[in-house]
């Protein structure tokens, strides 16, 4: 079975199924690369486990994040890891972190967690380290080297200004608060990503997981990282490298020189593109086919969870939209960039049925 | 003639003072009533972020960063999901009872009055379209 026709079988079952990713069939491309080996691993984002008090939880957050473990469990053949992509918690608690590794805990895949602001800001990271270990760290997996960064830091001014960590998380955790501070990788992380990268062989693919974009899209709402050019630049020698992050809640994917960047979707709620706001300038990469507004009344509409199908060190994006028609967001070698495997840029997303 | 003078004097005279008591807007009204509607604009942002206007702890710009899609600028307009013709008012107090799990407000309480100059001074200049989906 060759790639194309995988891409266009699954695709178009895909549309027809309700728990679609039980077909997923993961096959070695005629054209990979010796040695190389096709796998799937899916990646879940953003649930924002909201604490309203002791063992209550926000139901419609809680929600999501079981779909979407209840869905994982149900691939087959299974993905061969799962990412968690941050913003486990809404304000850092520890209950709600604790919450989440509970929720998780059913995944029959094992885990790779990263970390998001709503995890950091209340006690610096403390907790979740408790729980998952490393903020940033790198591992190879079927000949793929992969990067787990710690995107959201901020300068240490800012951290430190606050009465209490309360203030500090909620200030952050609100996404459009004038009072929130950009996000970076900083110094000493970006050494050791350089030495990390010393040791890797120009023609391995590279996949760089982050949570906030490595690259600058709308400072405002934080769809940004400081320094994101600094990273870039690092990754740039390399043949194949893939960026995929969360945070924006939306389906973002563009190409800056070497670099595939695509996004994840939140497993809670979906985020209107910046370009809705109309009171300041943004600057969405423009190759974005966007995702349709969401239904309000259908909770789940525009939220999920995505697996990702590696082929020859290319990444594929397989969107589990539910009120939508999945999306399948694939590496196109001729034009050298991430595309929409259906609709093209300049066409127009279908019209709603339901809202 | 005579009176025809005093005619043509008093239609003078009414013309000047009318132009005089004319309702005029000082720039004093100008400046109170700016600041009432920016009052109450920065009143709805706070609402608008405020963890007890539910009583689950979600707020409205957890999803609604700086109102983005509220679009105040389409209503009334005939909301499917209700199966009738709306205005923003409904619309919120349908976030504030499920997503939120709140208690519905009267339309004209203050908050829901803060609420809707929040979000339409953030939709500011675009274009006014009733109806639209």
């Amino acid at each position: 079975m060759k790639r194309r026709d995988f891409i266009k079988s699954s695709g178009a079952m895909l549309a027809g199924a309700i728990l679609p990713v039980s077909i997923v069939e993961v096959v070695v491309a005629d054209d990979a690369p010796k040695g190389s080996e096709n796998f799937t691993f899916a990646f879940i984002s953003d649930s924002h486990l909201q604490q309203i008090k002791g063992t209550k939880f926000v139901r419609n957050w809680d929600m999501g994040l079981k779909k979407a473990v209840a869905e994982c469990n149900l691939m087959n053949p299974k993905p061969d890891f799962i990412l968690y992509g941050g913003d486990l918690g809404q304000l850092g608690k520890a209950a709600e972190i604790d919450h989440g590794a509970e929720i998780l805990s059913a995944l029959h895949s094992p885990m790779r967690m990263m970390l998001g602001e709503h995890d950091y800001y209340y006690d610096l990271g403390e907790h979740w380290s408790k729980r998952f270990g490393d903020k940033y760290y790198s591992f190879d997996h079927k000949g793929v080297h992969f990067i787990v960064l710690n995107s959201i830091l901020t300068d240490e001014e800012w951290i430190h200004k606050w009465k209490t960590p309360e203030e500090r998380m909620s200030t952050m955790a609100g996404l459009d608060d004038p009072n929130g501070s950009p996000f970076m990788v900083g110094a000493s992380q970006r050494a050791w990503l350089k030495n990390d990268l010393s040791n890797i062989a120009k023609d391995t693919a590279i996949v760089v997981f982050s949570h906030s974009p490595l690259q600058k899209i709308y400072k405002g709402w934080n769809f940004w990282t400081d320094d994101a050019e600094l990273i870039q630049e690092m990754l740039q020698p390399f043949d194949k490298v893939n960026v995929i992050y969360g945070h924006v809640h939306q389906i973002q994917y563009n190409q800056i020189g070497n670099i595939s960047f695509n996004s994840v979707m939140s497993t809670a709620w979906p985020w209107p593109y910046p370009s809705t706001y109309k009171q300041a300038k943004q600057y969405l990469p423009k190759m974005t086919i966007e995702m349709n507004r969401a239904d309000p009344f259908f909770e789940r509409d525009a939220t999920g969870w995505q697996f990702i199908d590696i082929h020859s060190g290319r990444v594929d994006l397989n969107y589990q939209l539910p009120n939508n028609k999945n999306r399948t967001i694939a590496f196109n070698e001729k034009s050298r960039k991430p595309e929409d495997t259906k609709y093209k840029l300049g066409d127009k997303m279908p019209p709603q049925k339901h809202y | 003639m005579k009176t025809h003078m005093i005619h043509i004097i008093l239609g003078i005279v009414f013309v000047f003072t009318s132009t005089l008591i004319s309702d005029e807007f000082t720039n004093n009204d100008l400046k109170v009533w700016k600041t009432q509607y920016e009052s109450v604009v920065k009143e709805g942002r706070k609402v608008f972020t405020d963890t007890t206007l539910g009583t689950n702890t979600v707020t409205c710009n957890e999803c609604h960063p700086n109102a983005s899609n509220t679009h105040p600028e389409t209503y009334p307009k005939f909301q499917k999901q209700l199966g009738k013709v709306v205005t923003i008012a409904e619309m919120i107090n349908w976030c504030i009872a499920n997503p939120l799990e709140g208690k519905r407000m009267a339309v004209d309480d203050a908050r829901m009055t803060a609420i809707i100059s929040y979000i339409t001074e953030e939709r500011k200049g675009v274009k006014l379209s009733p109806g639209k989906h």
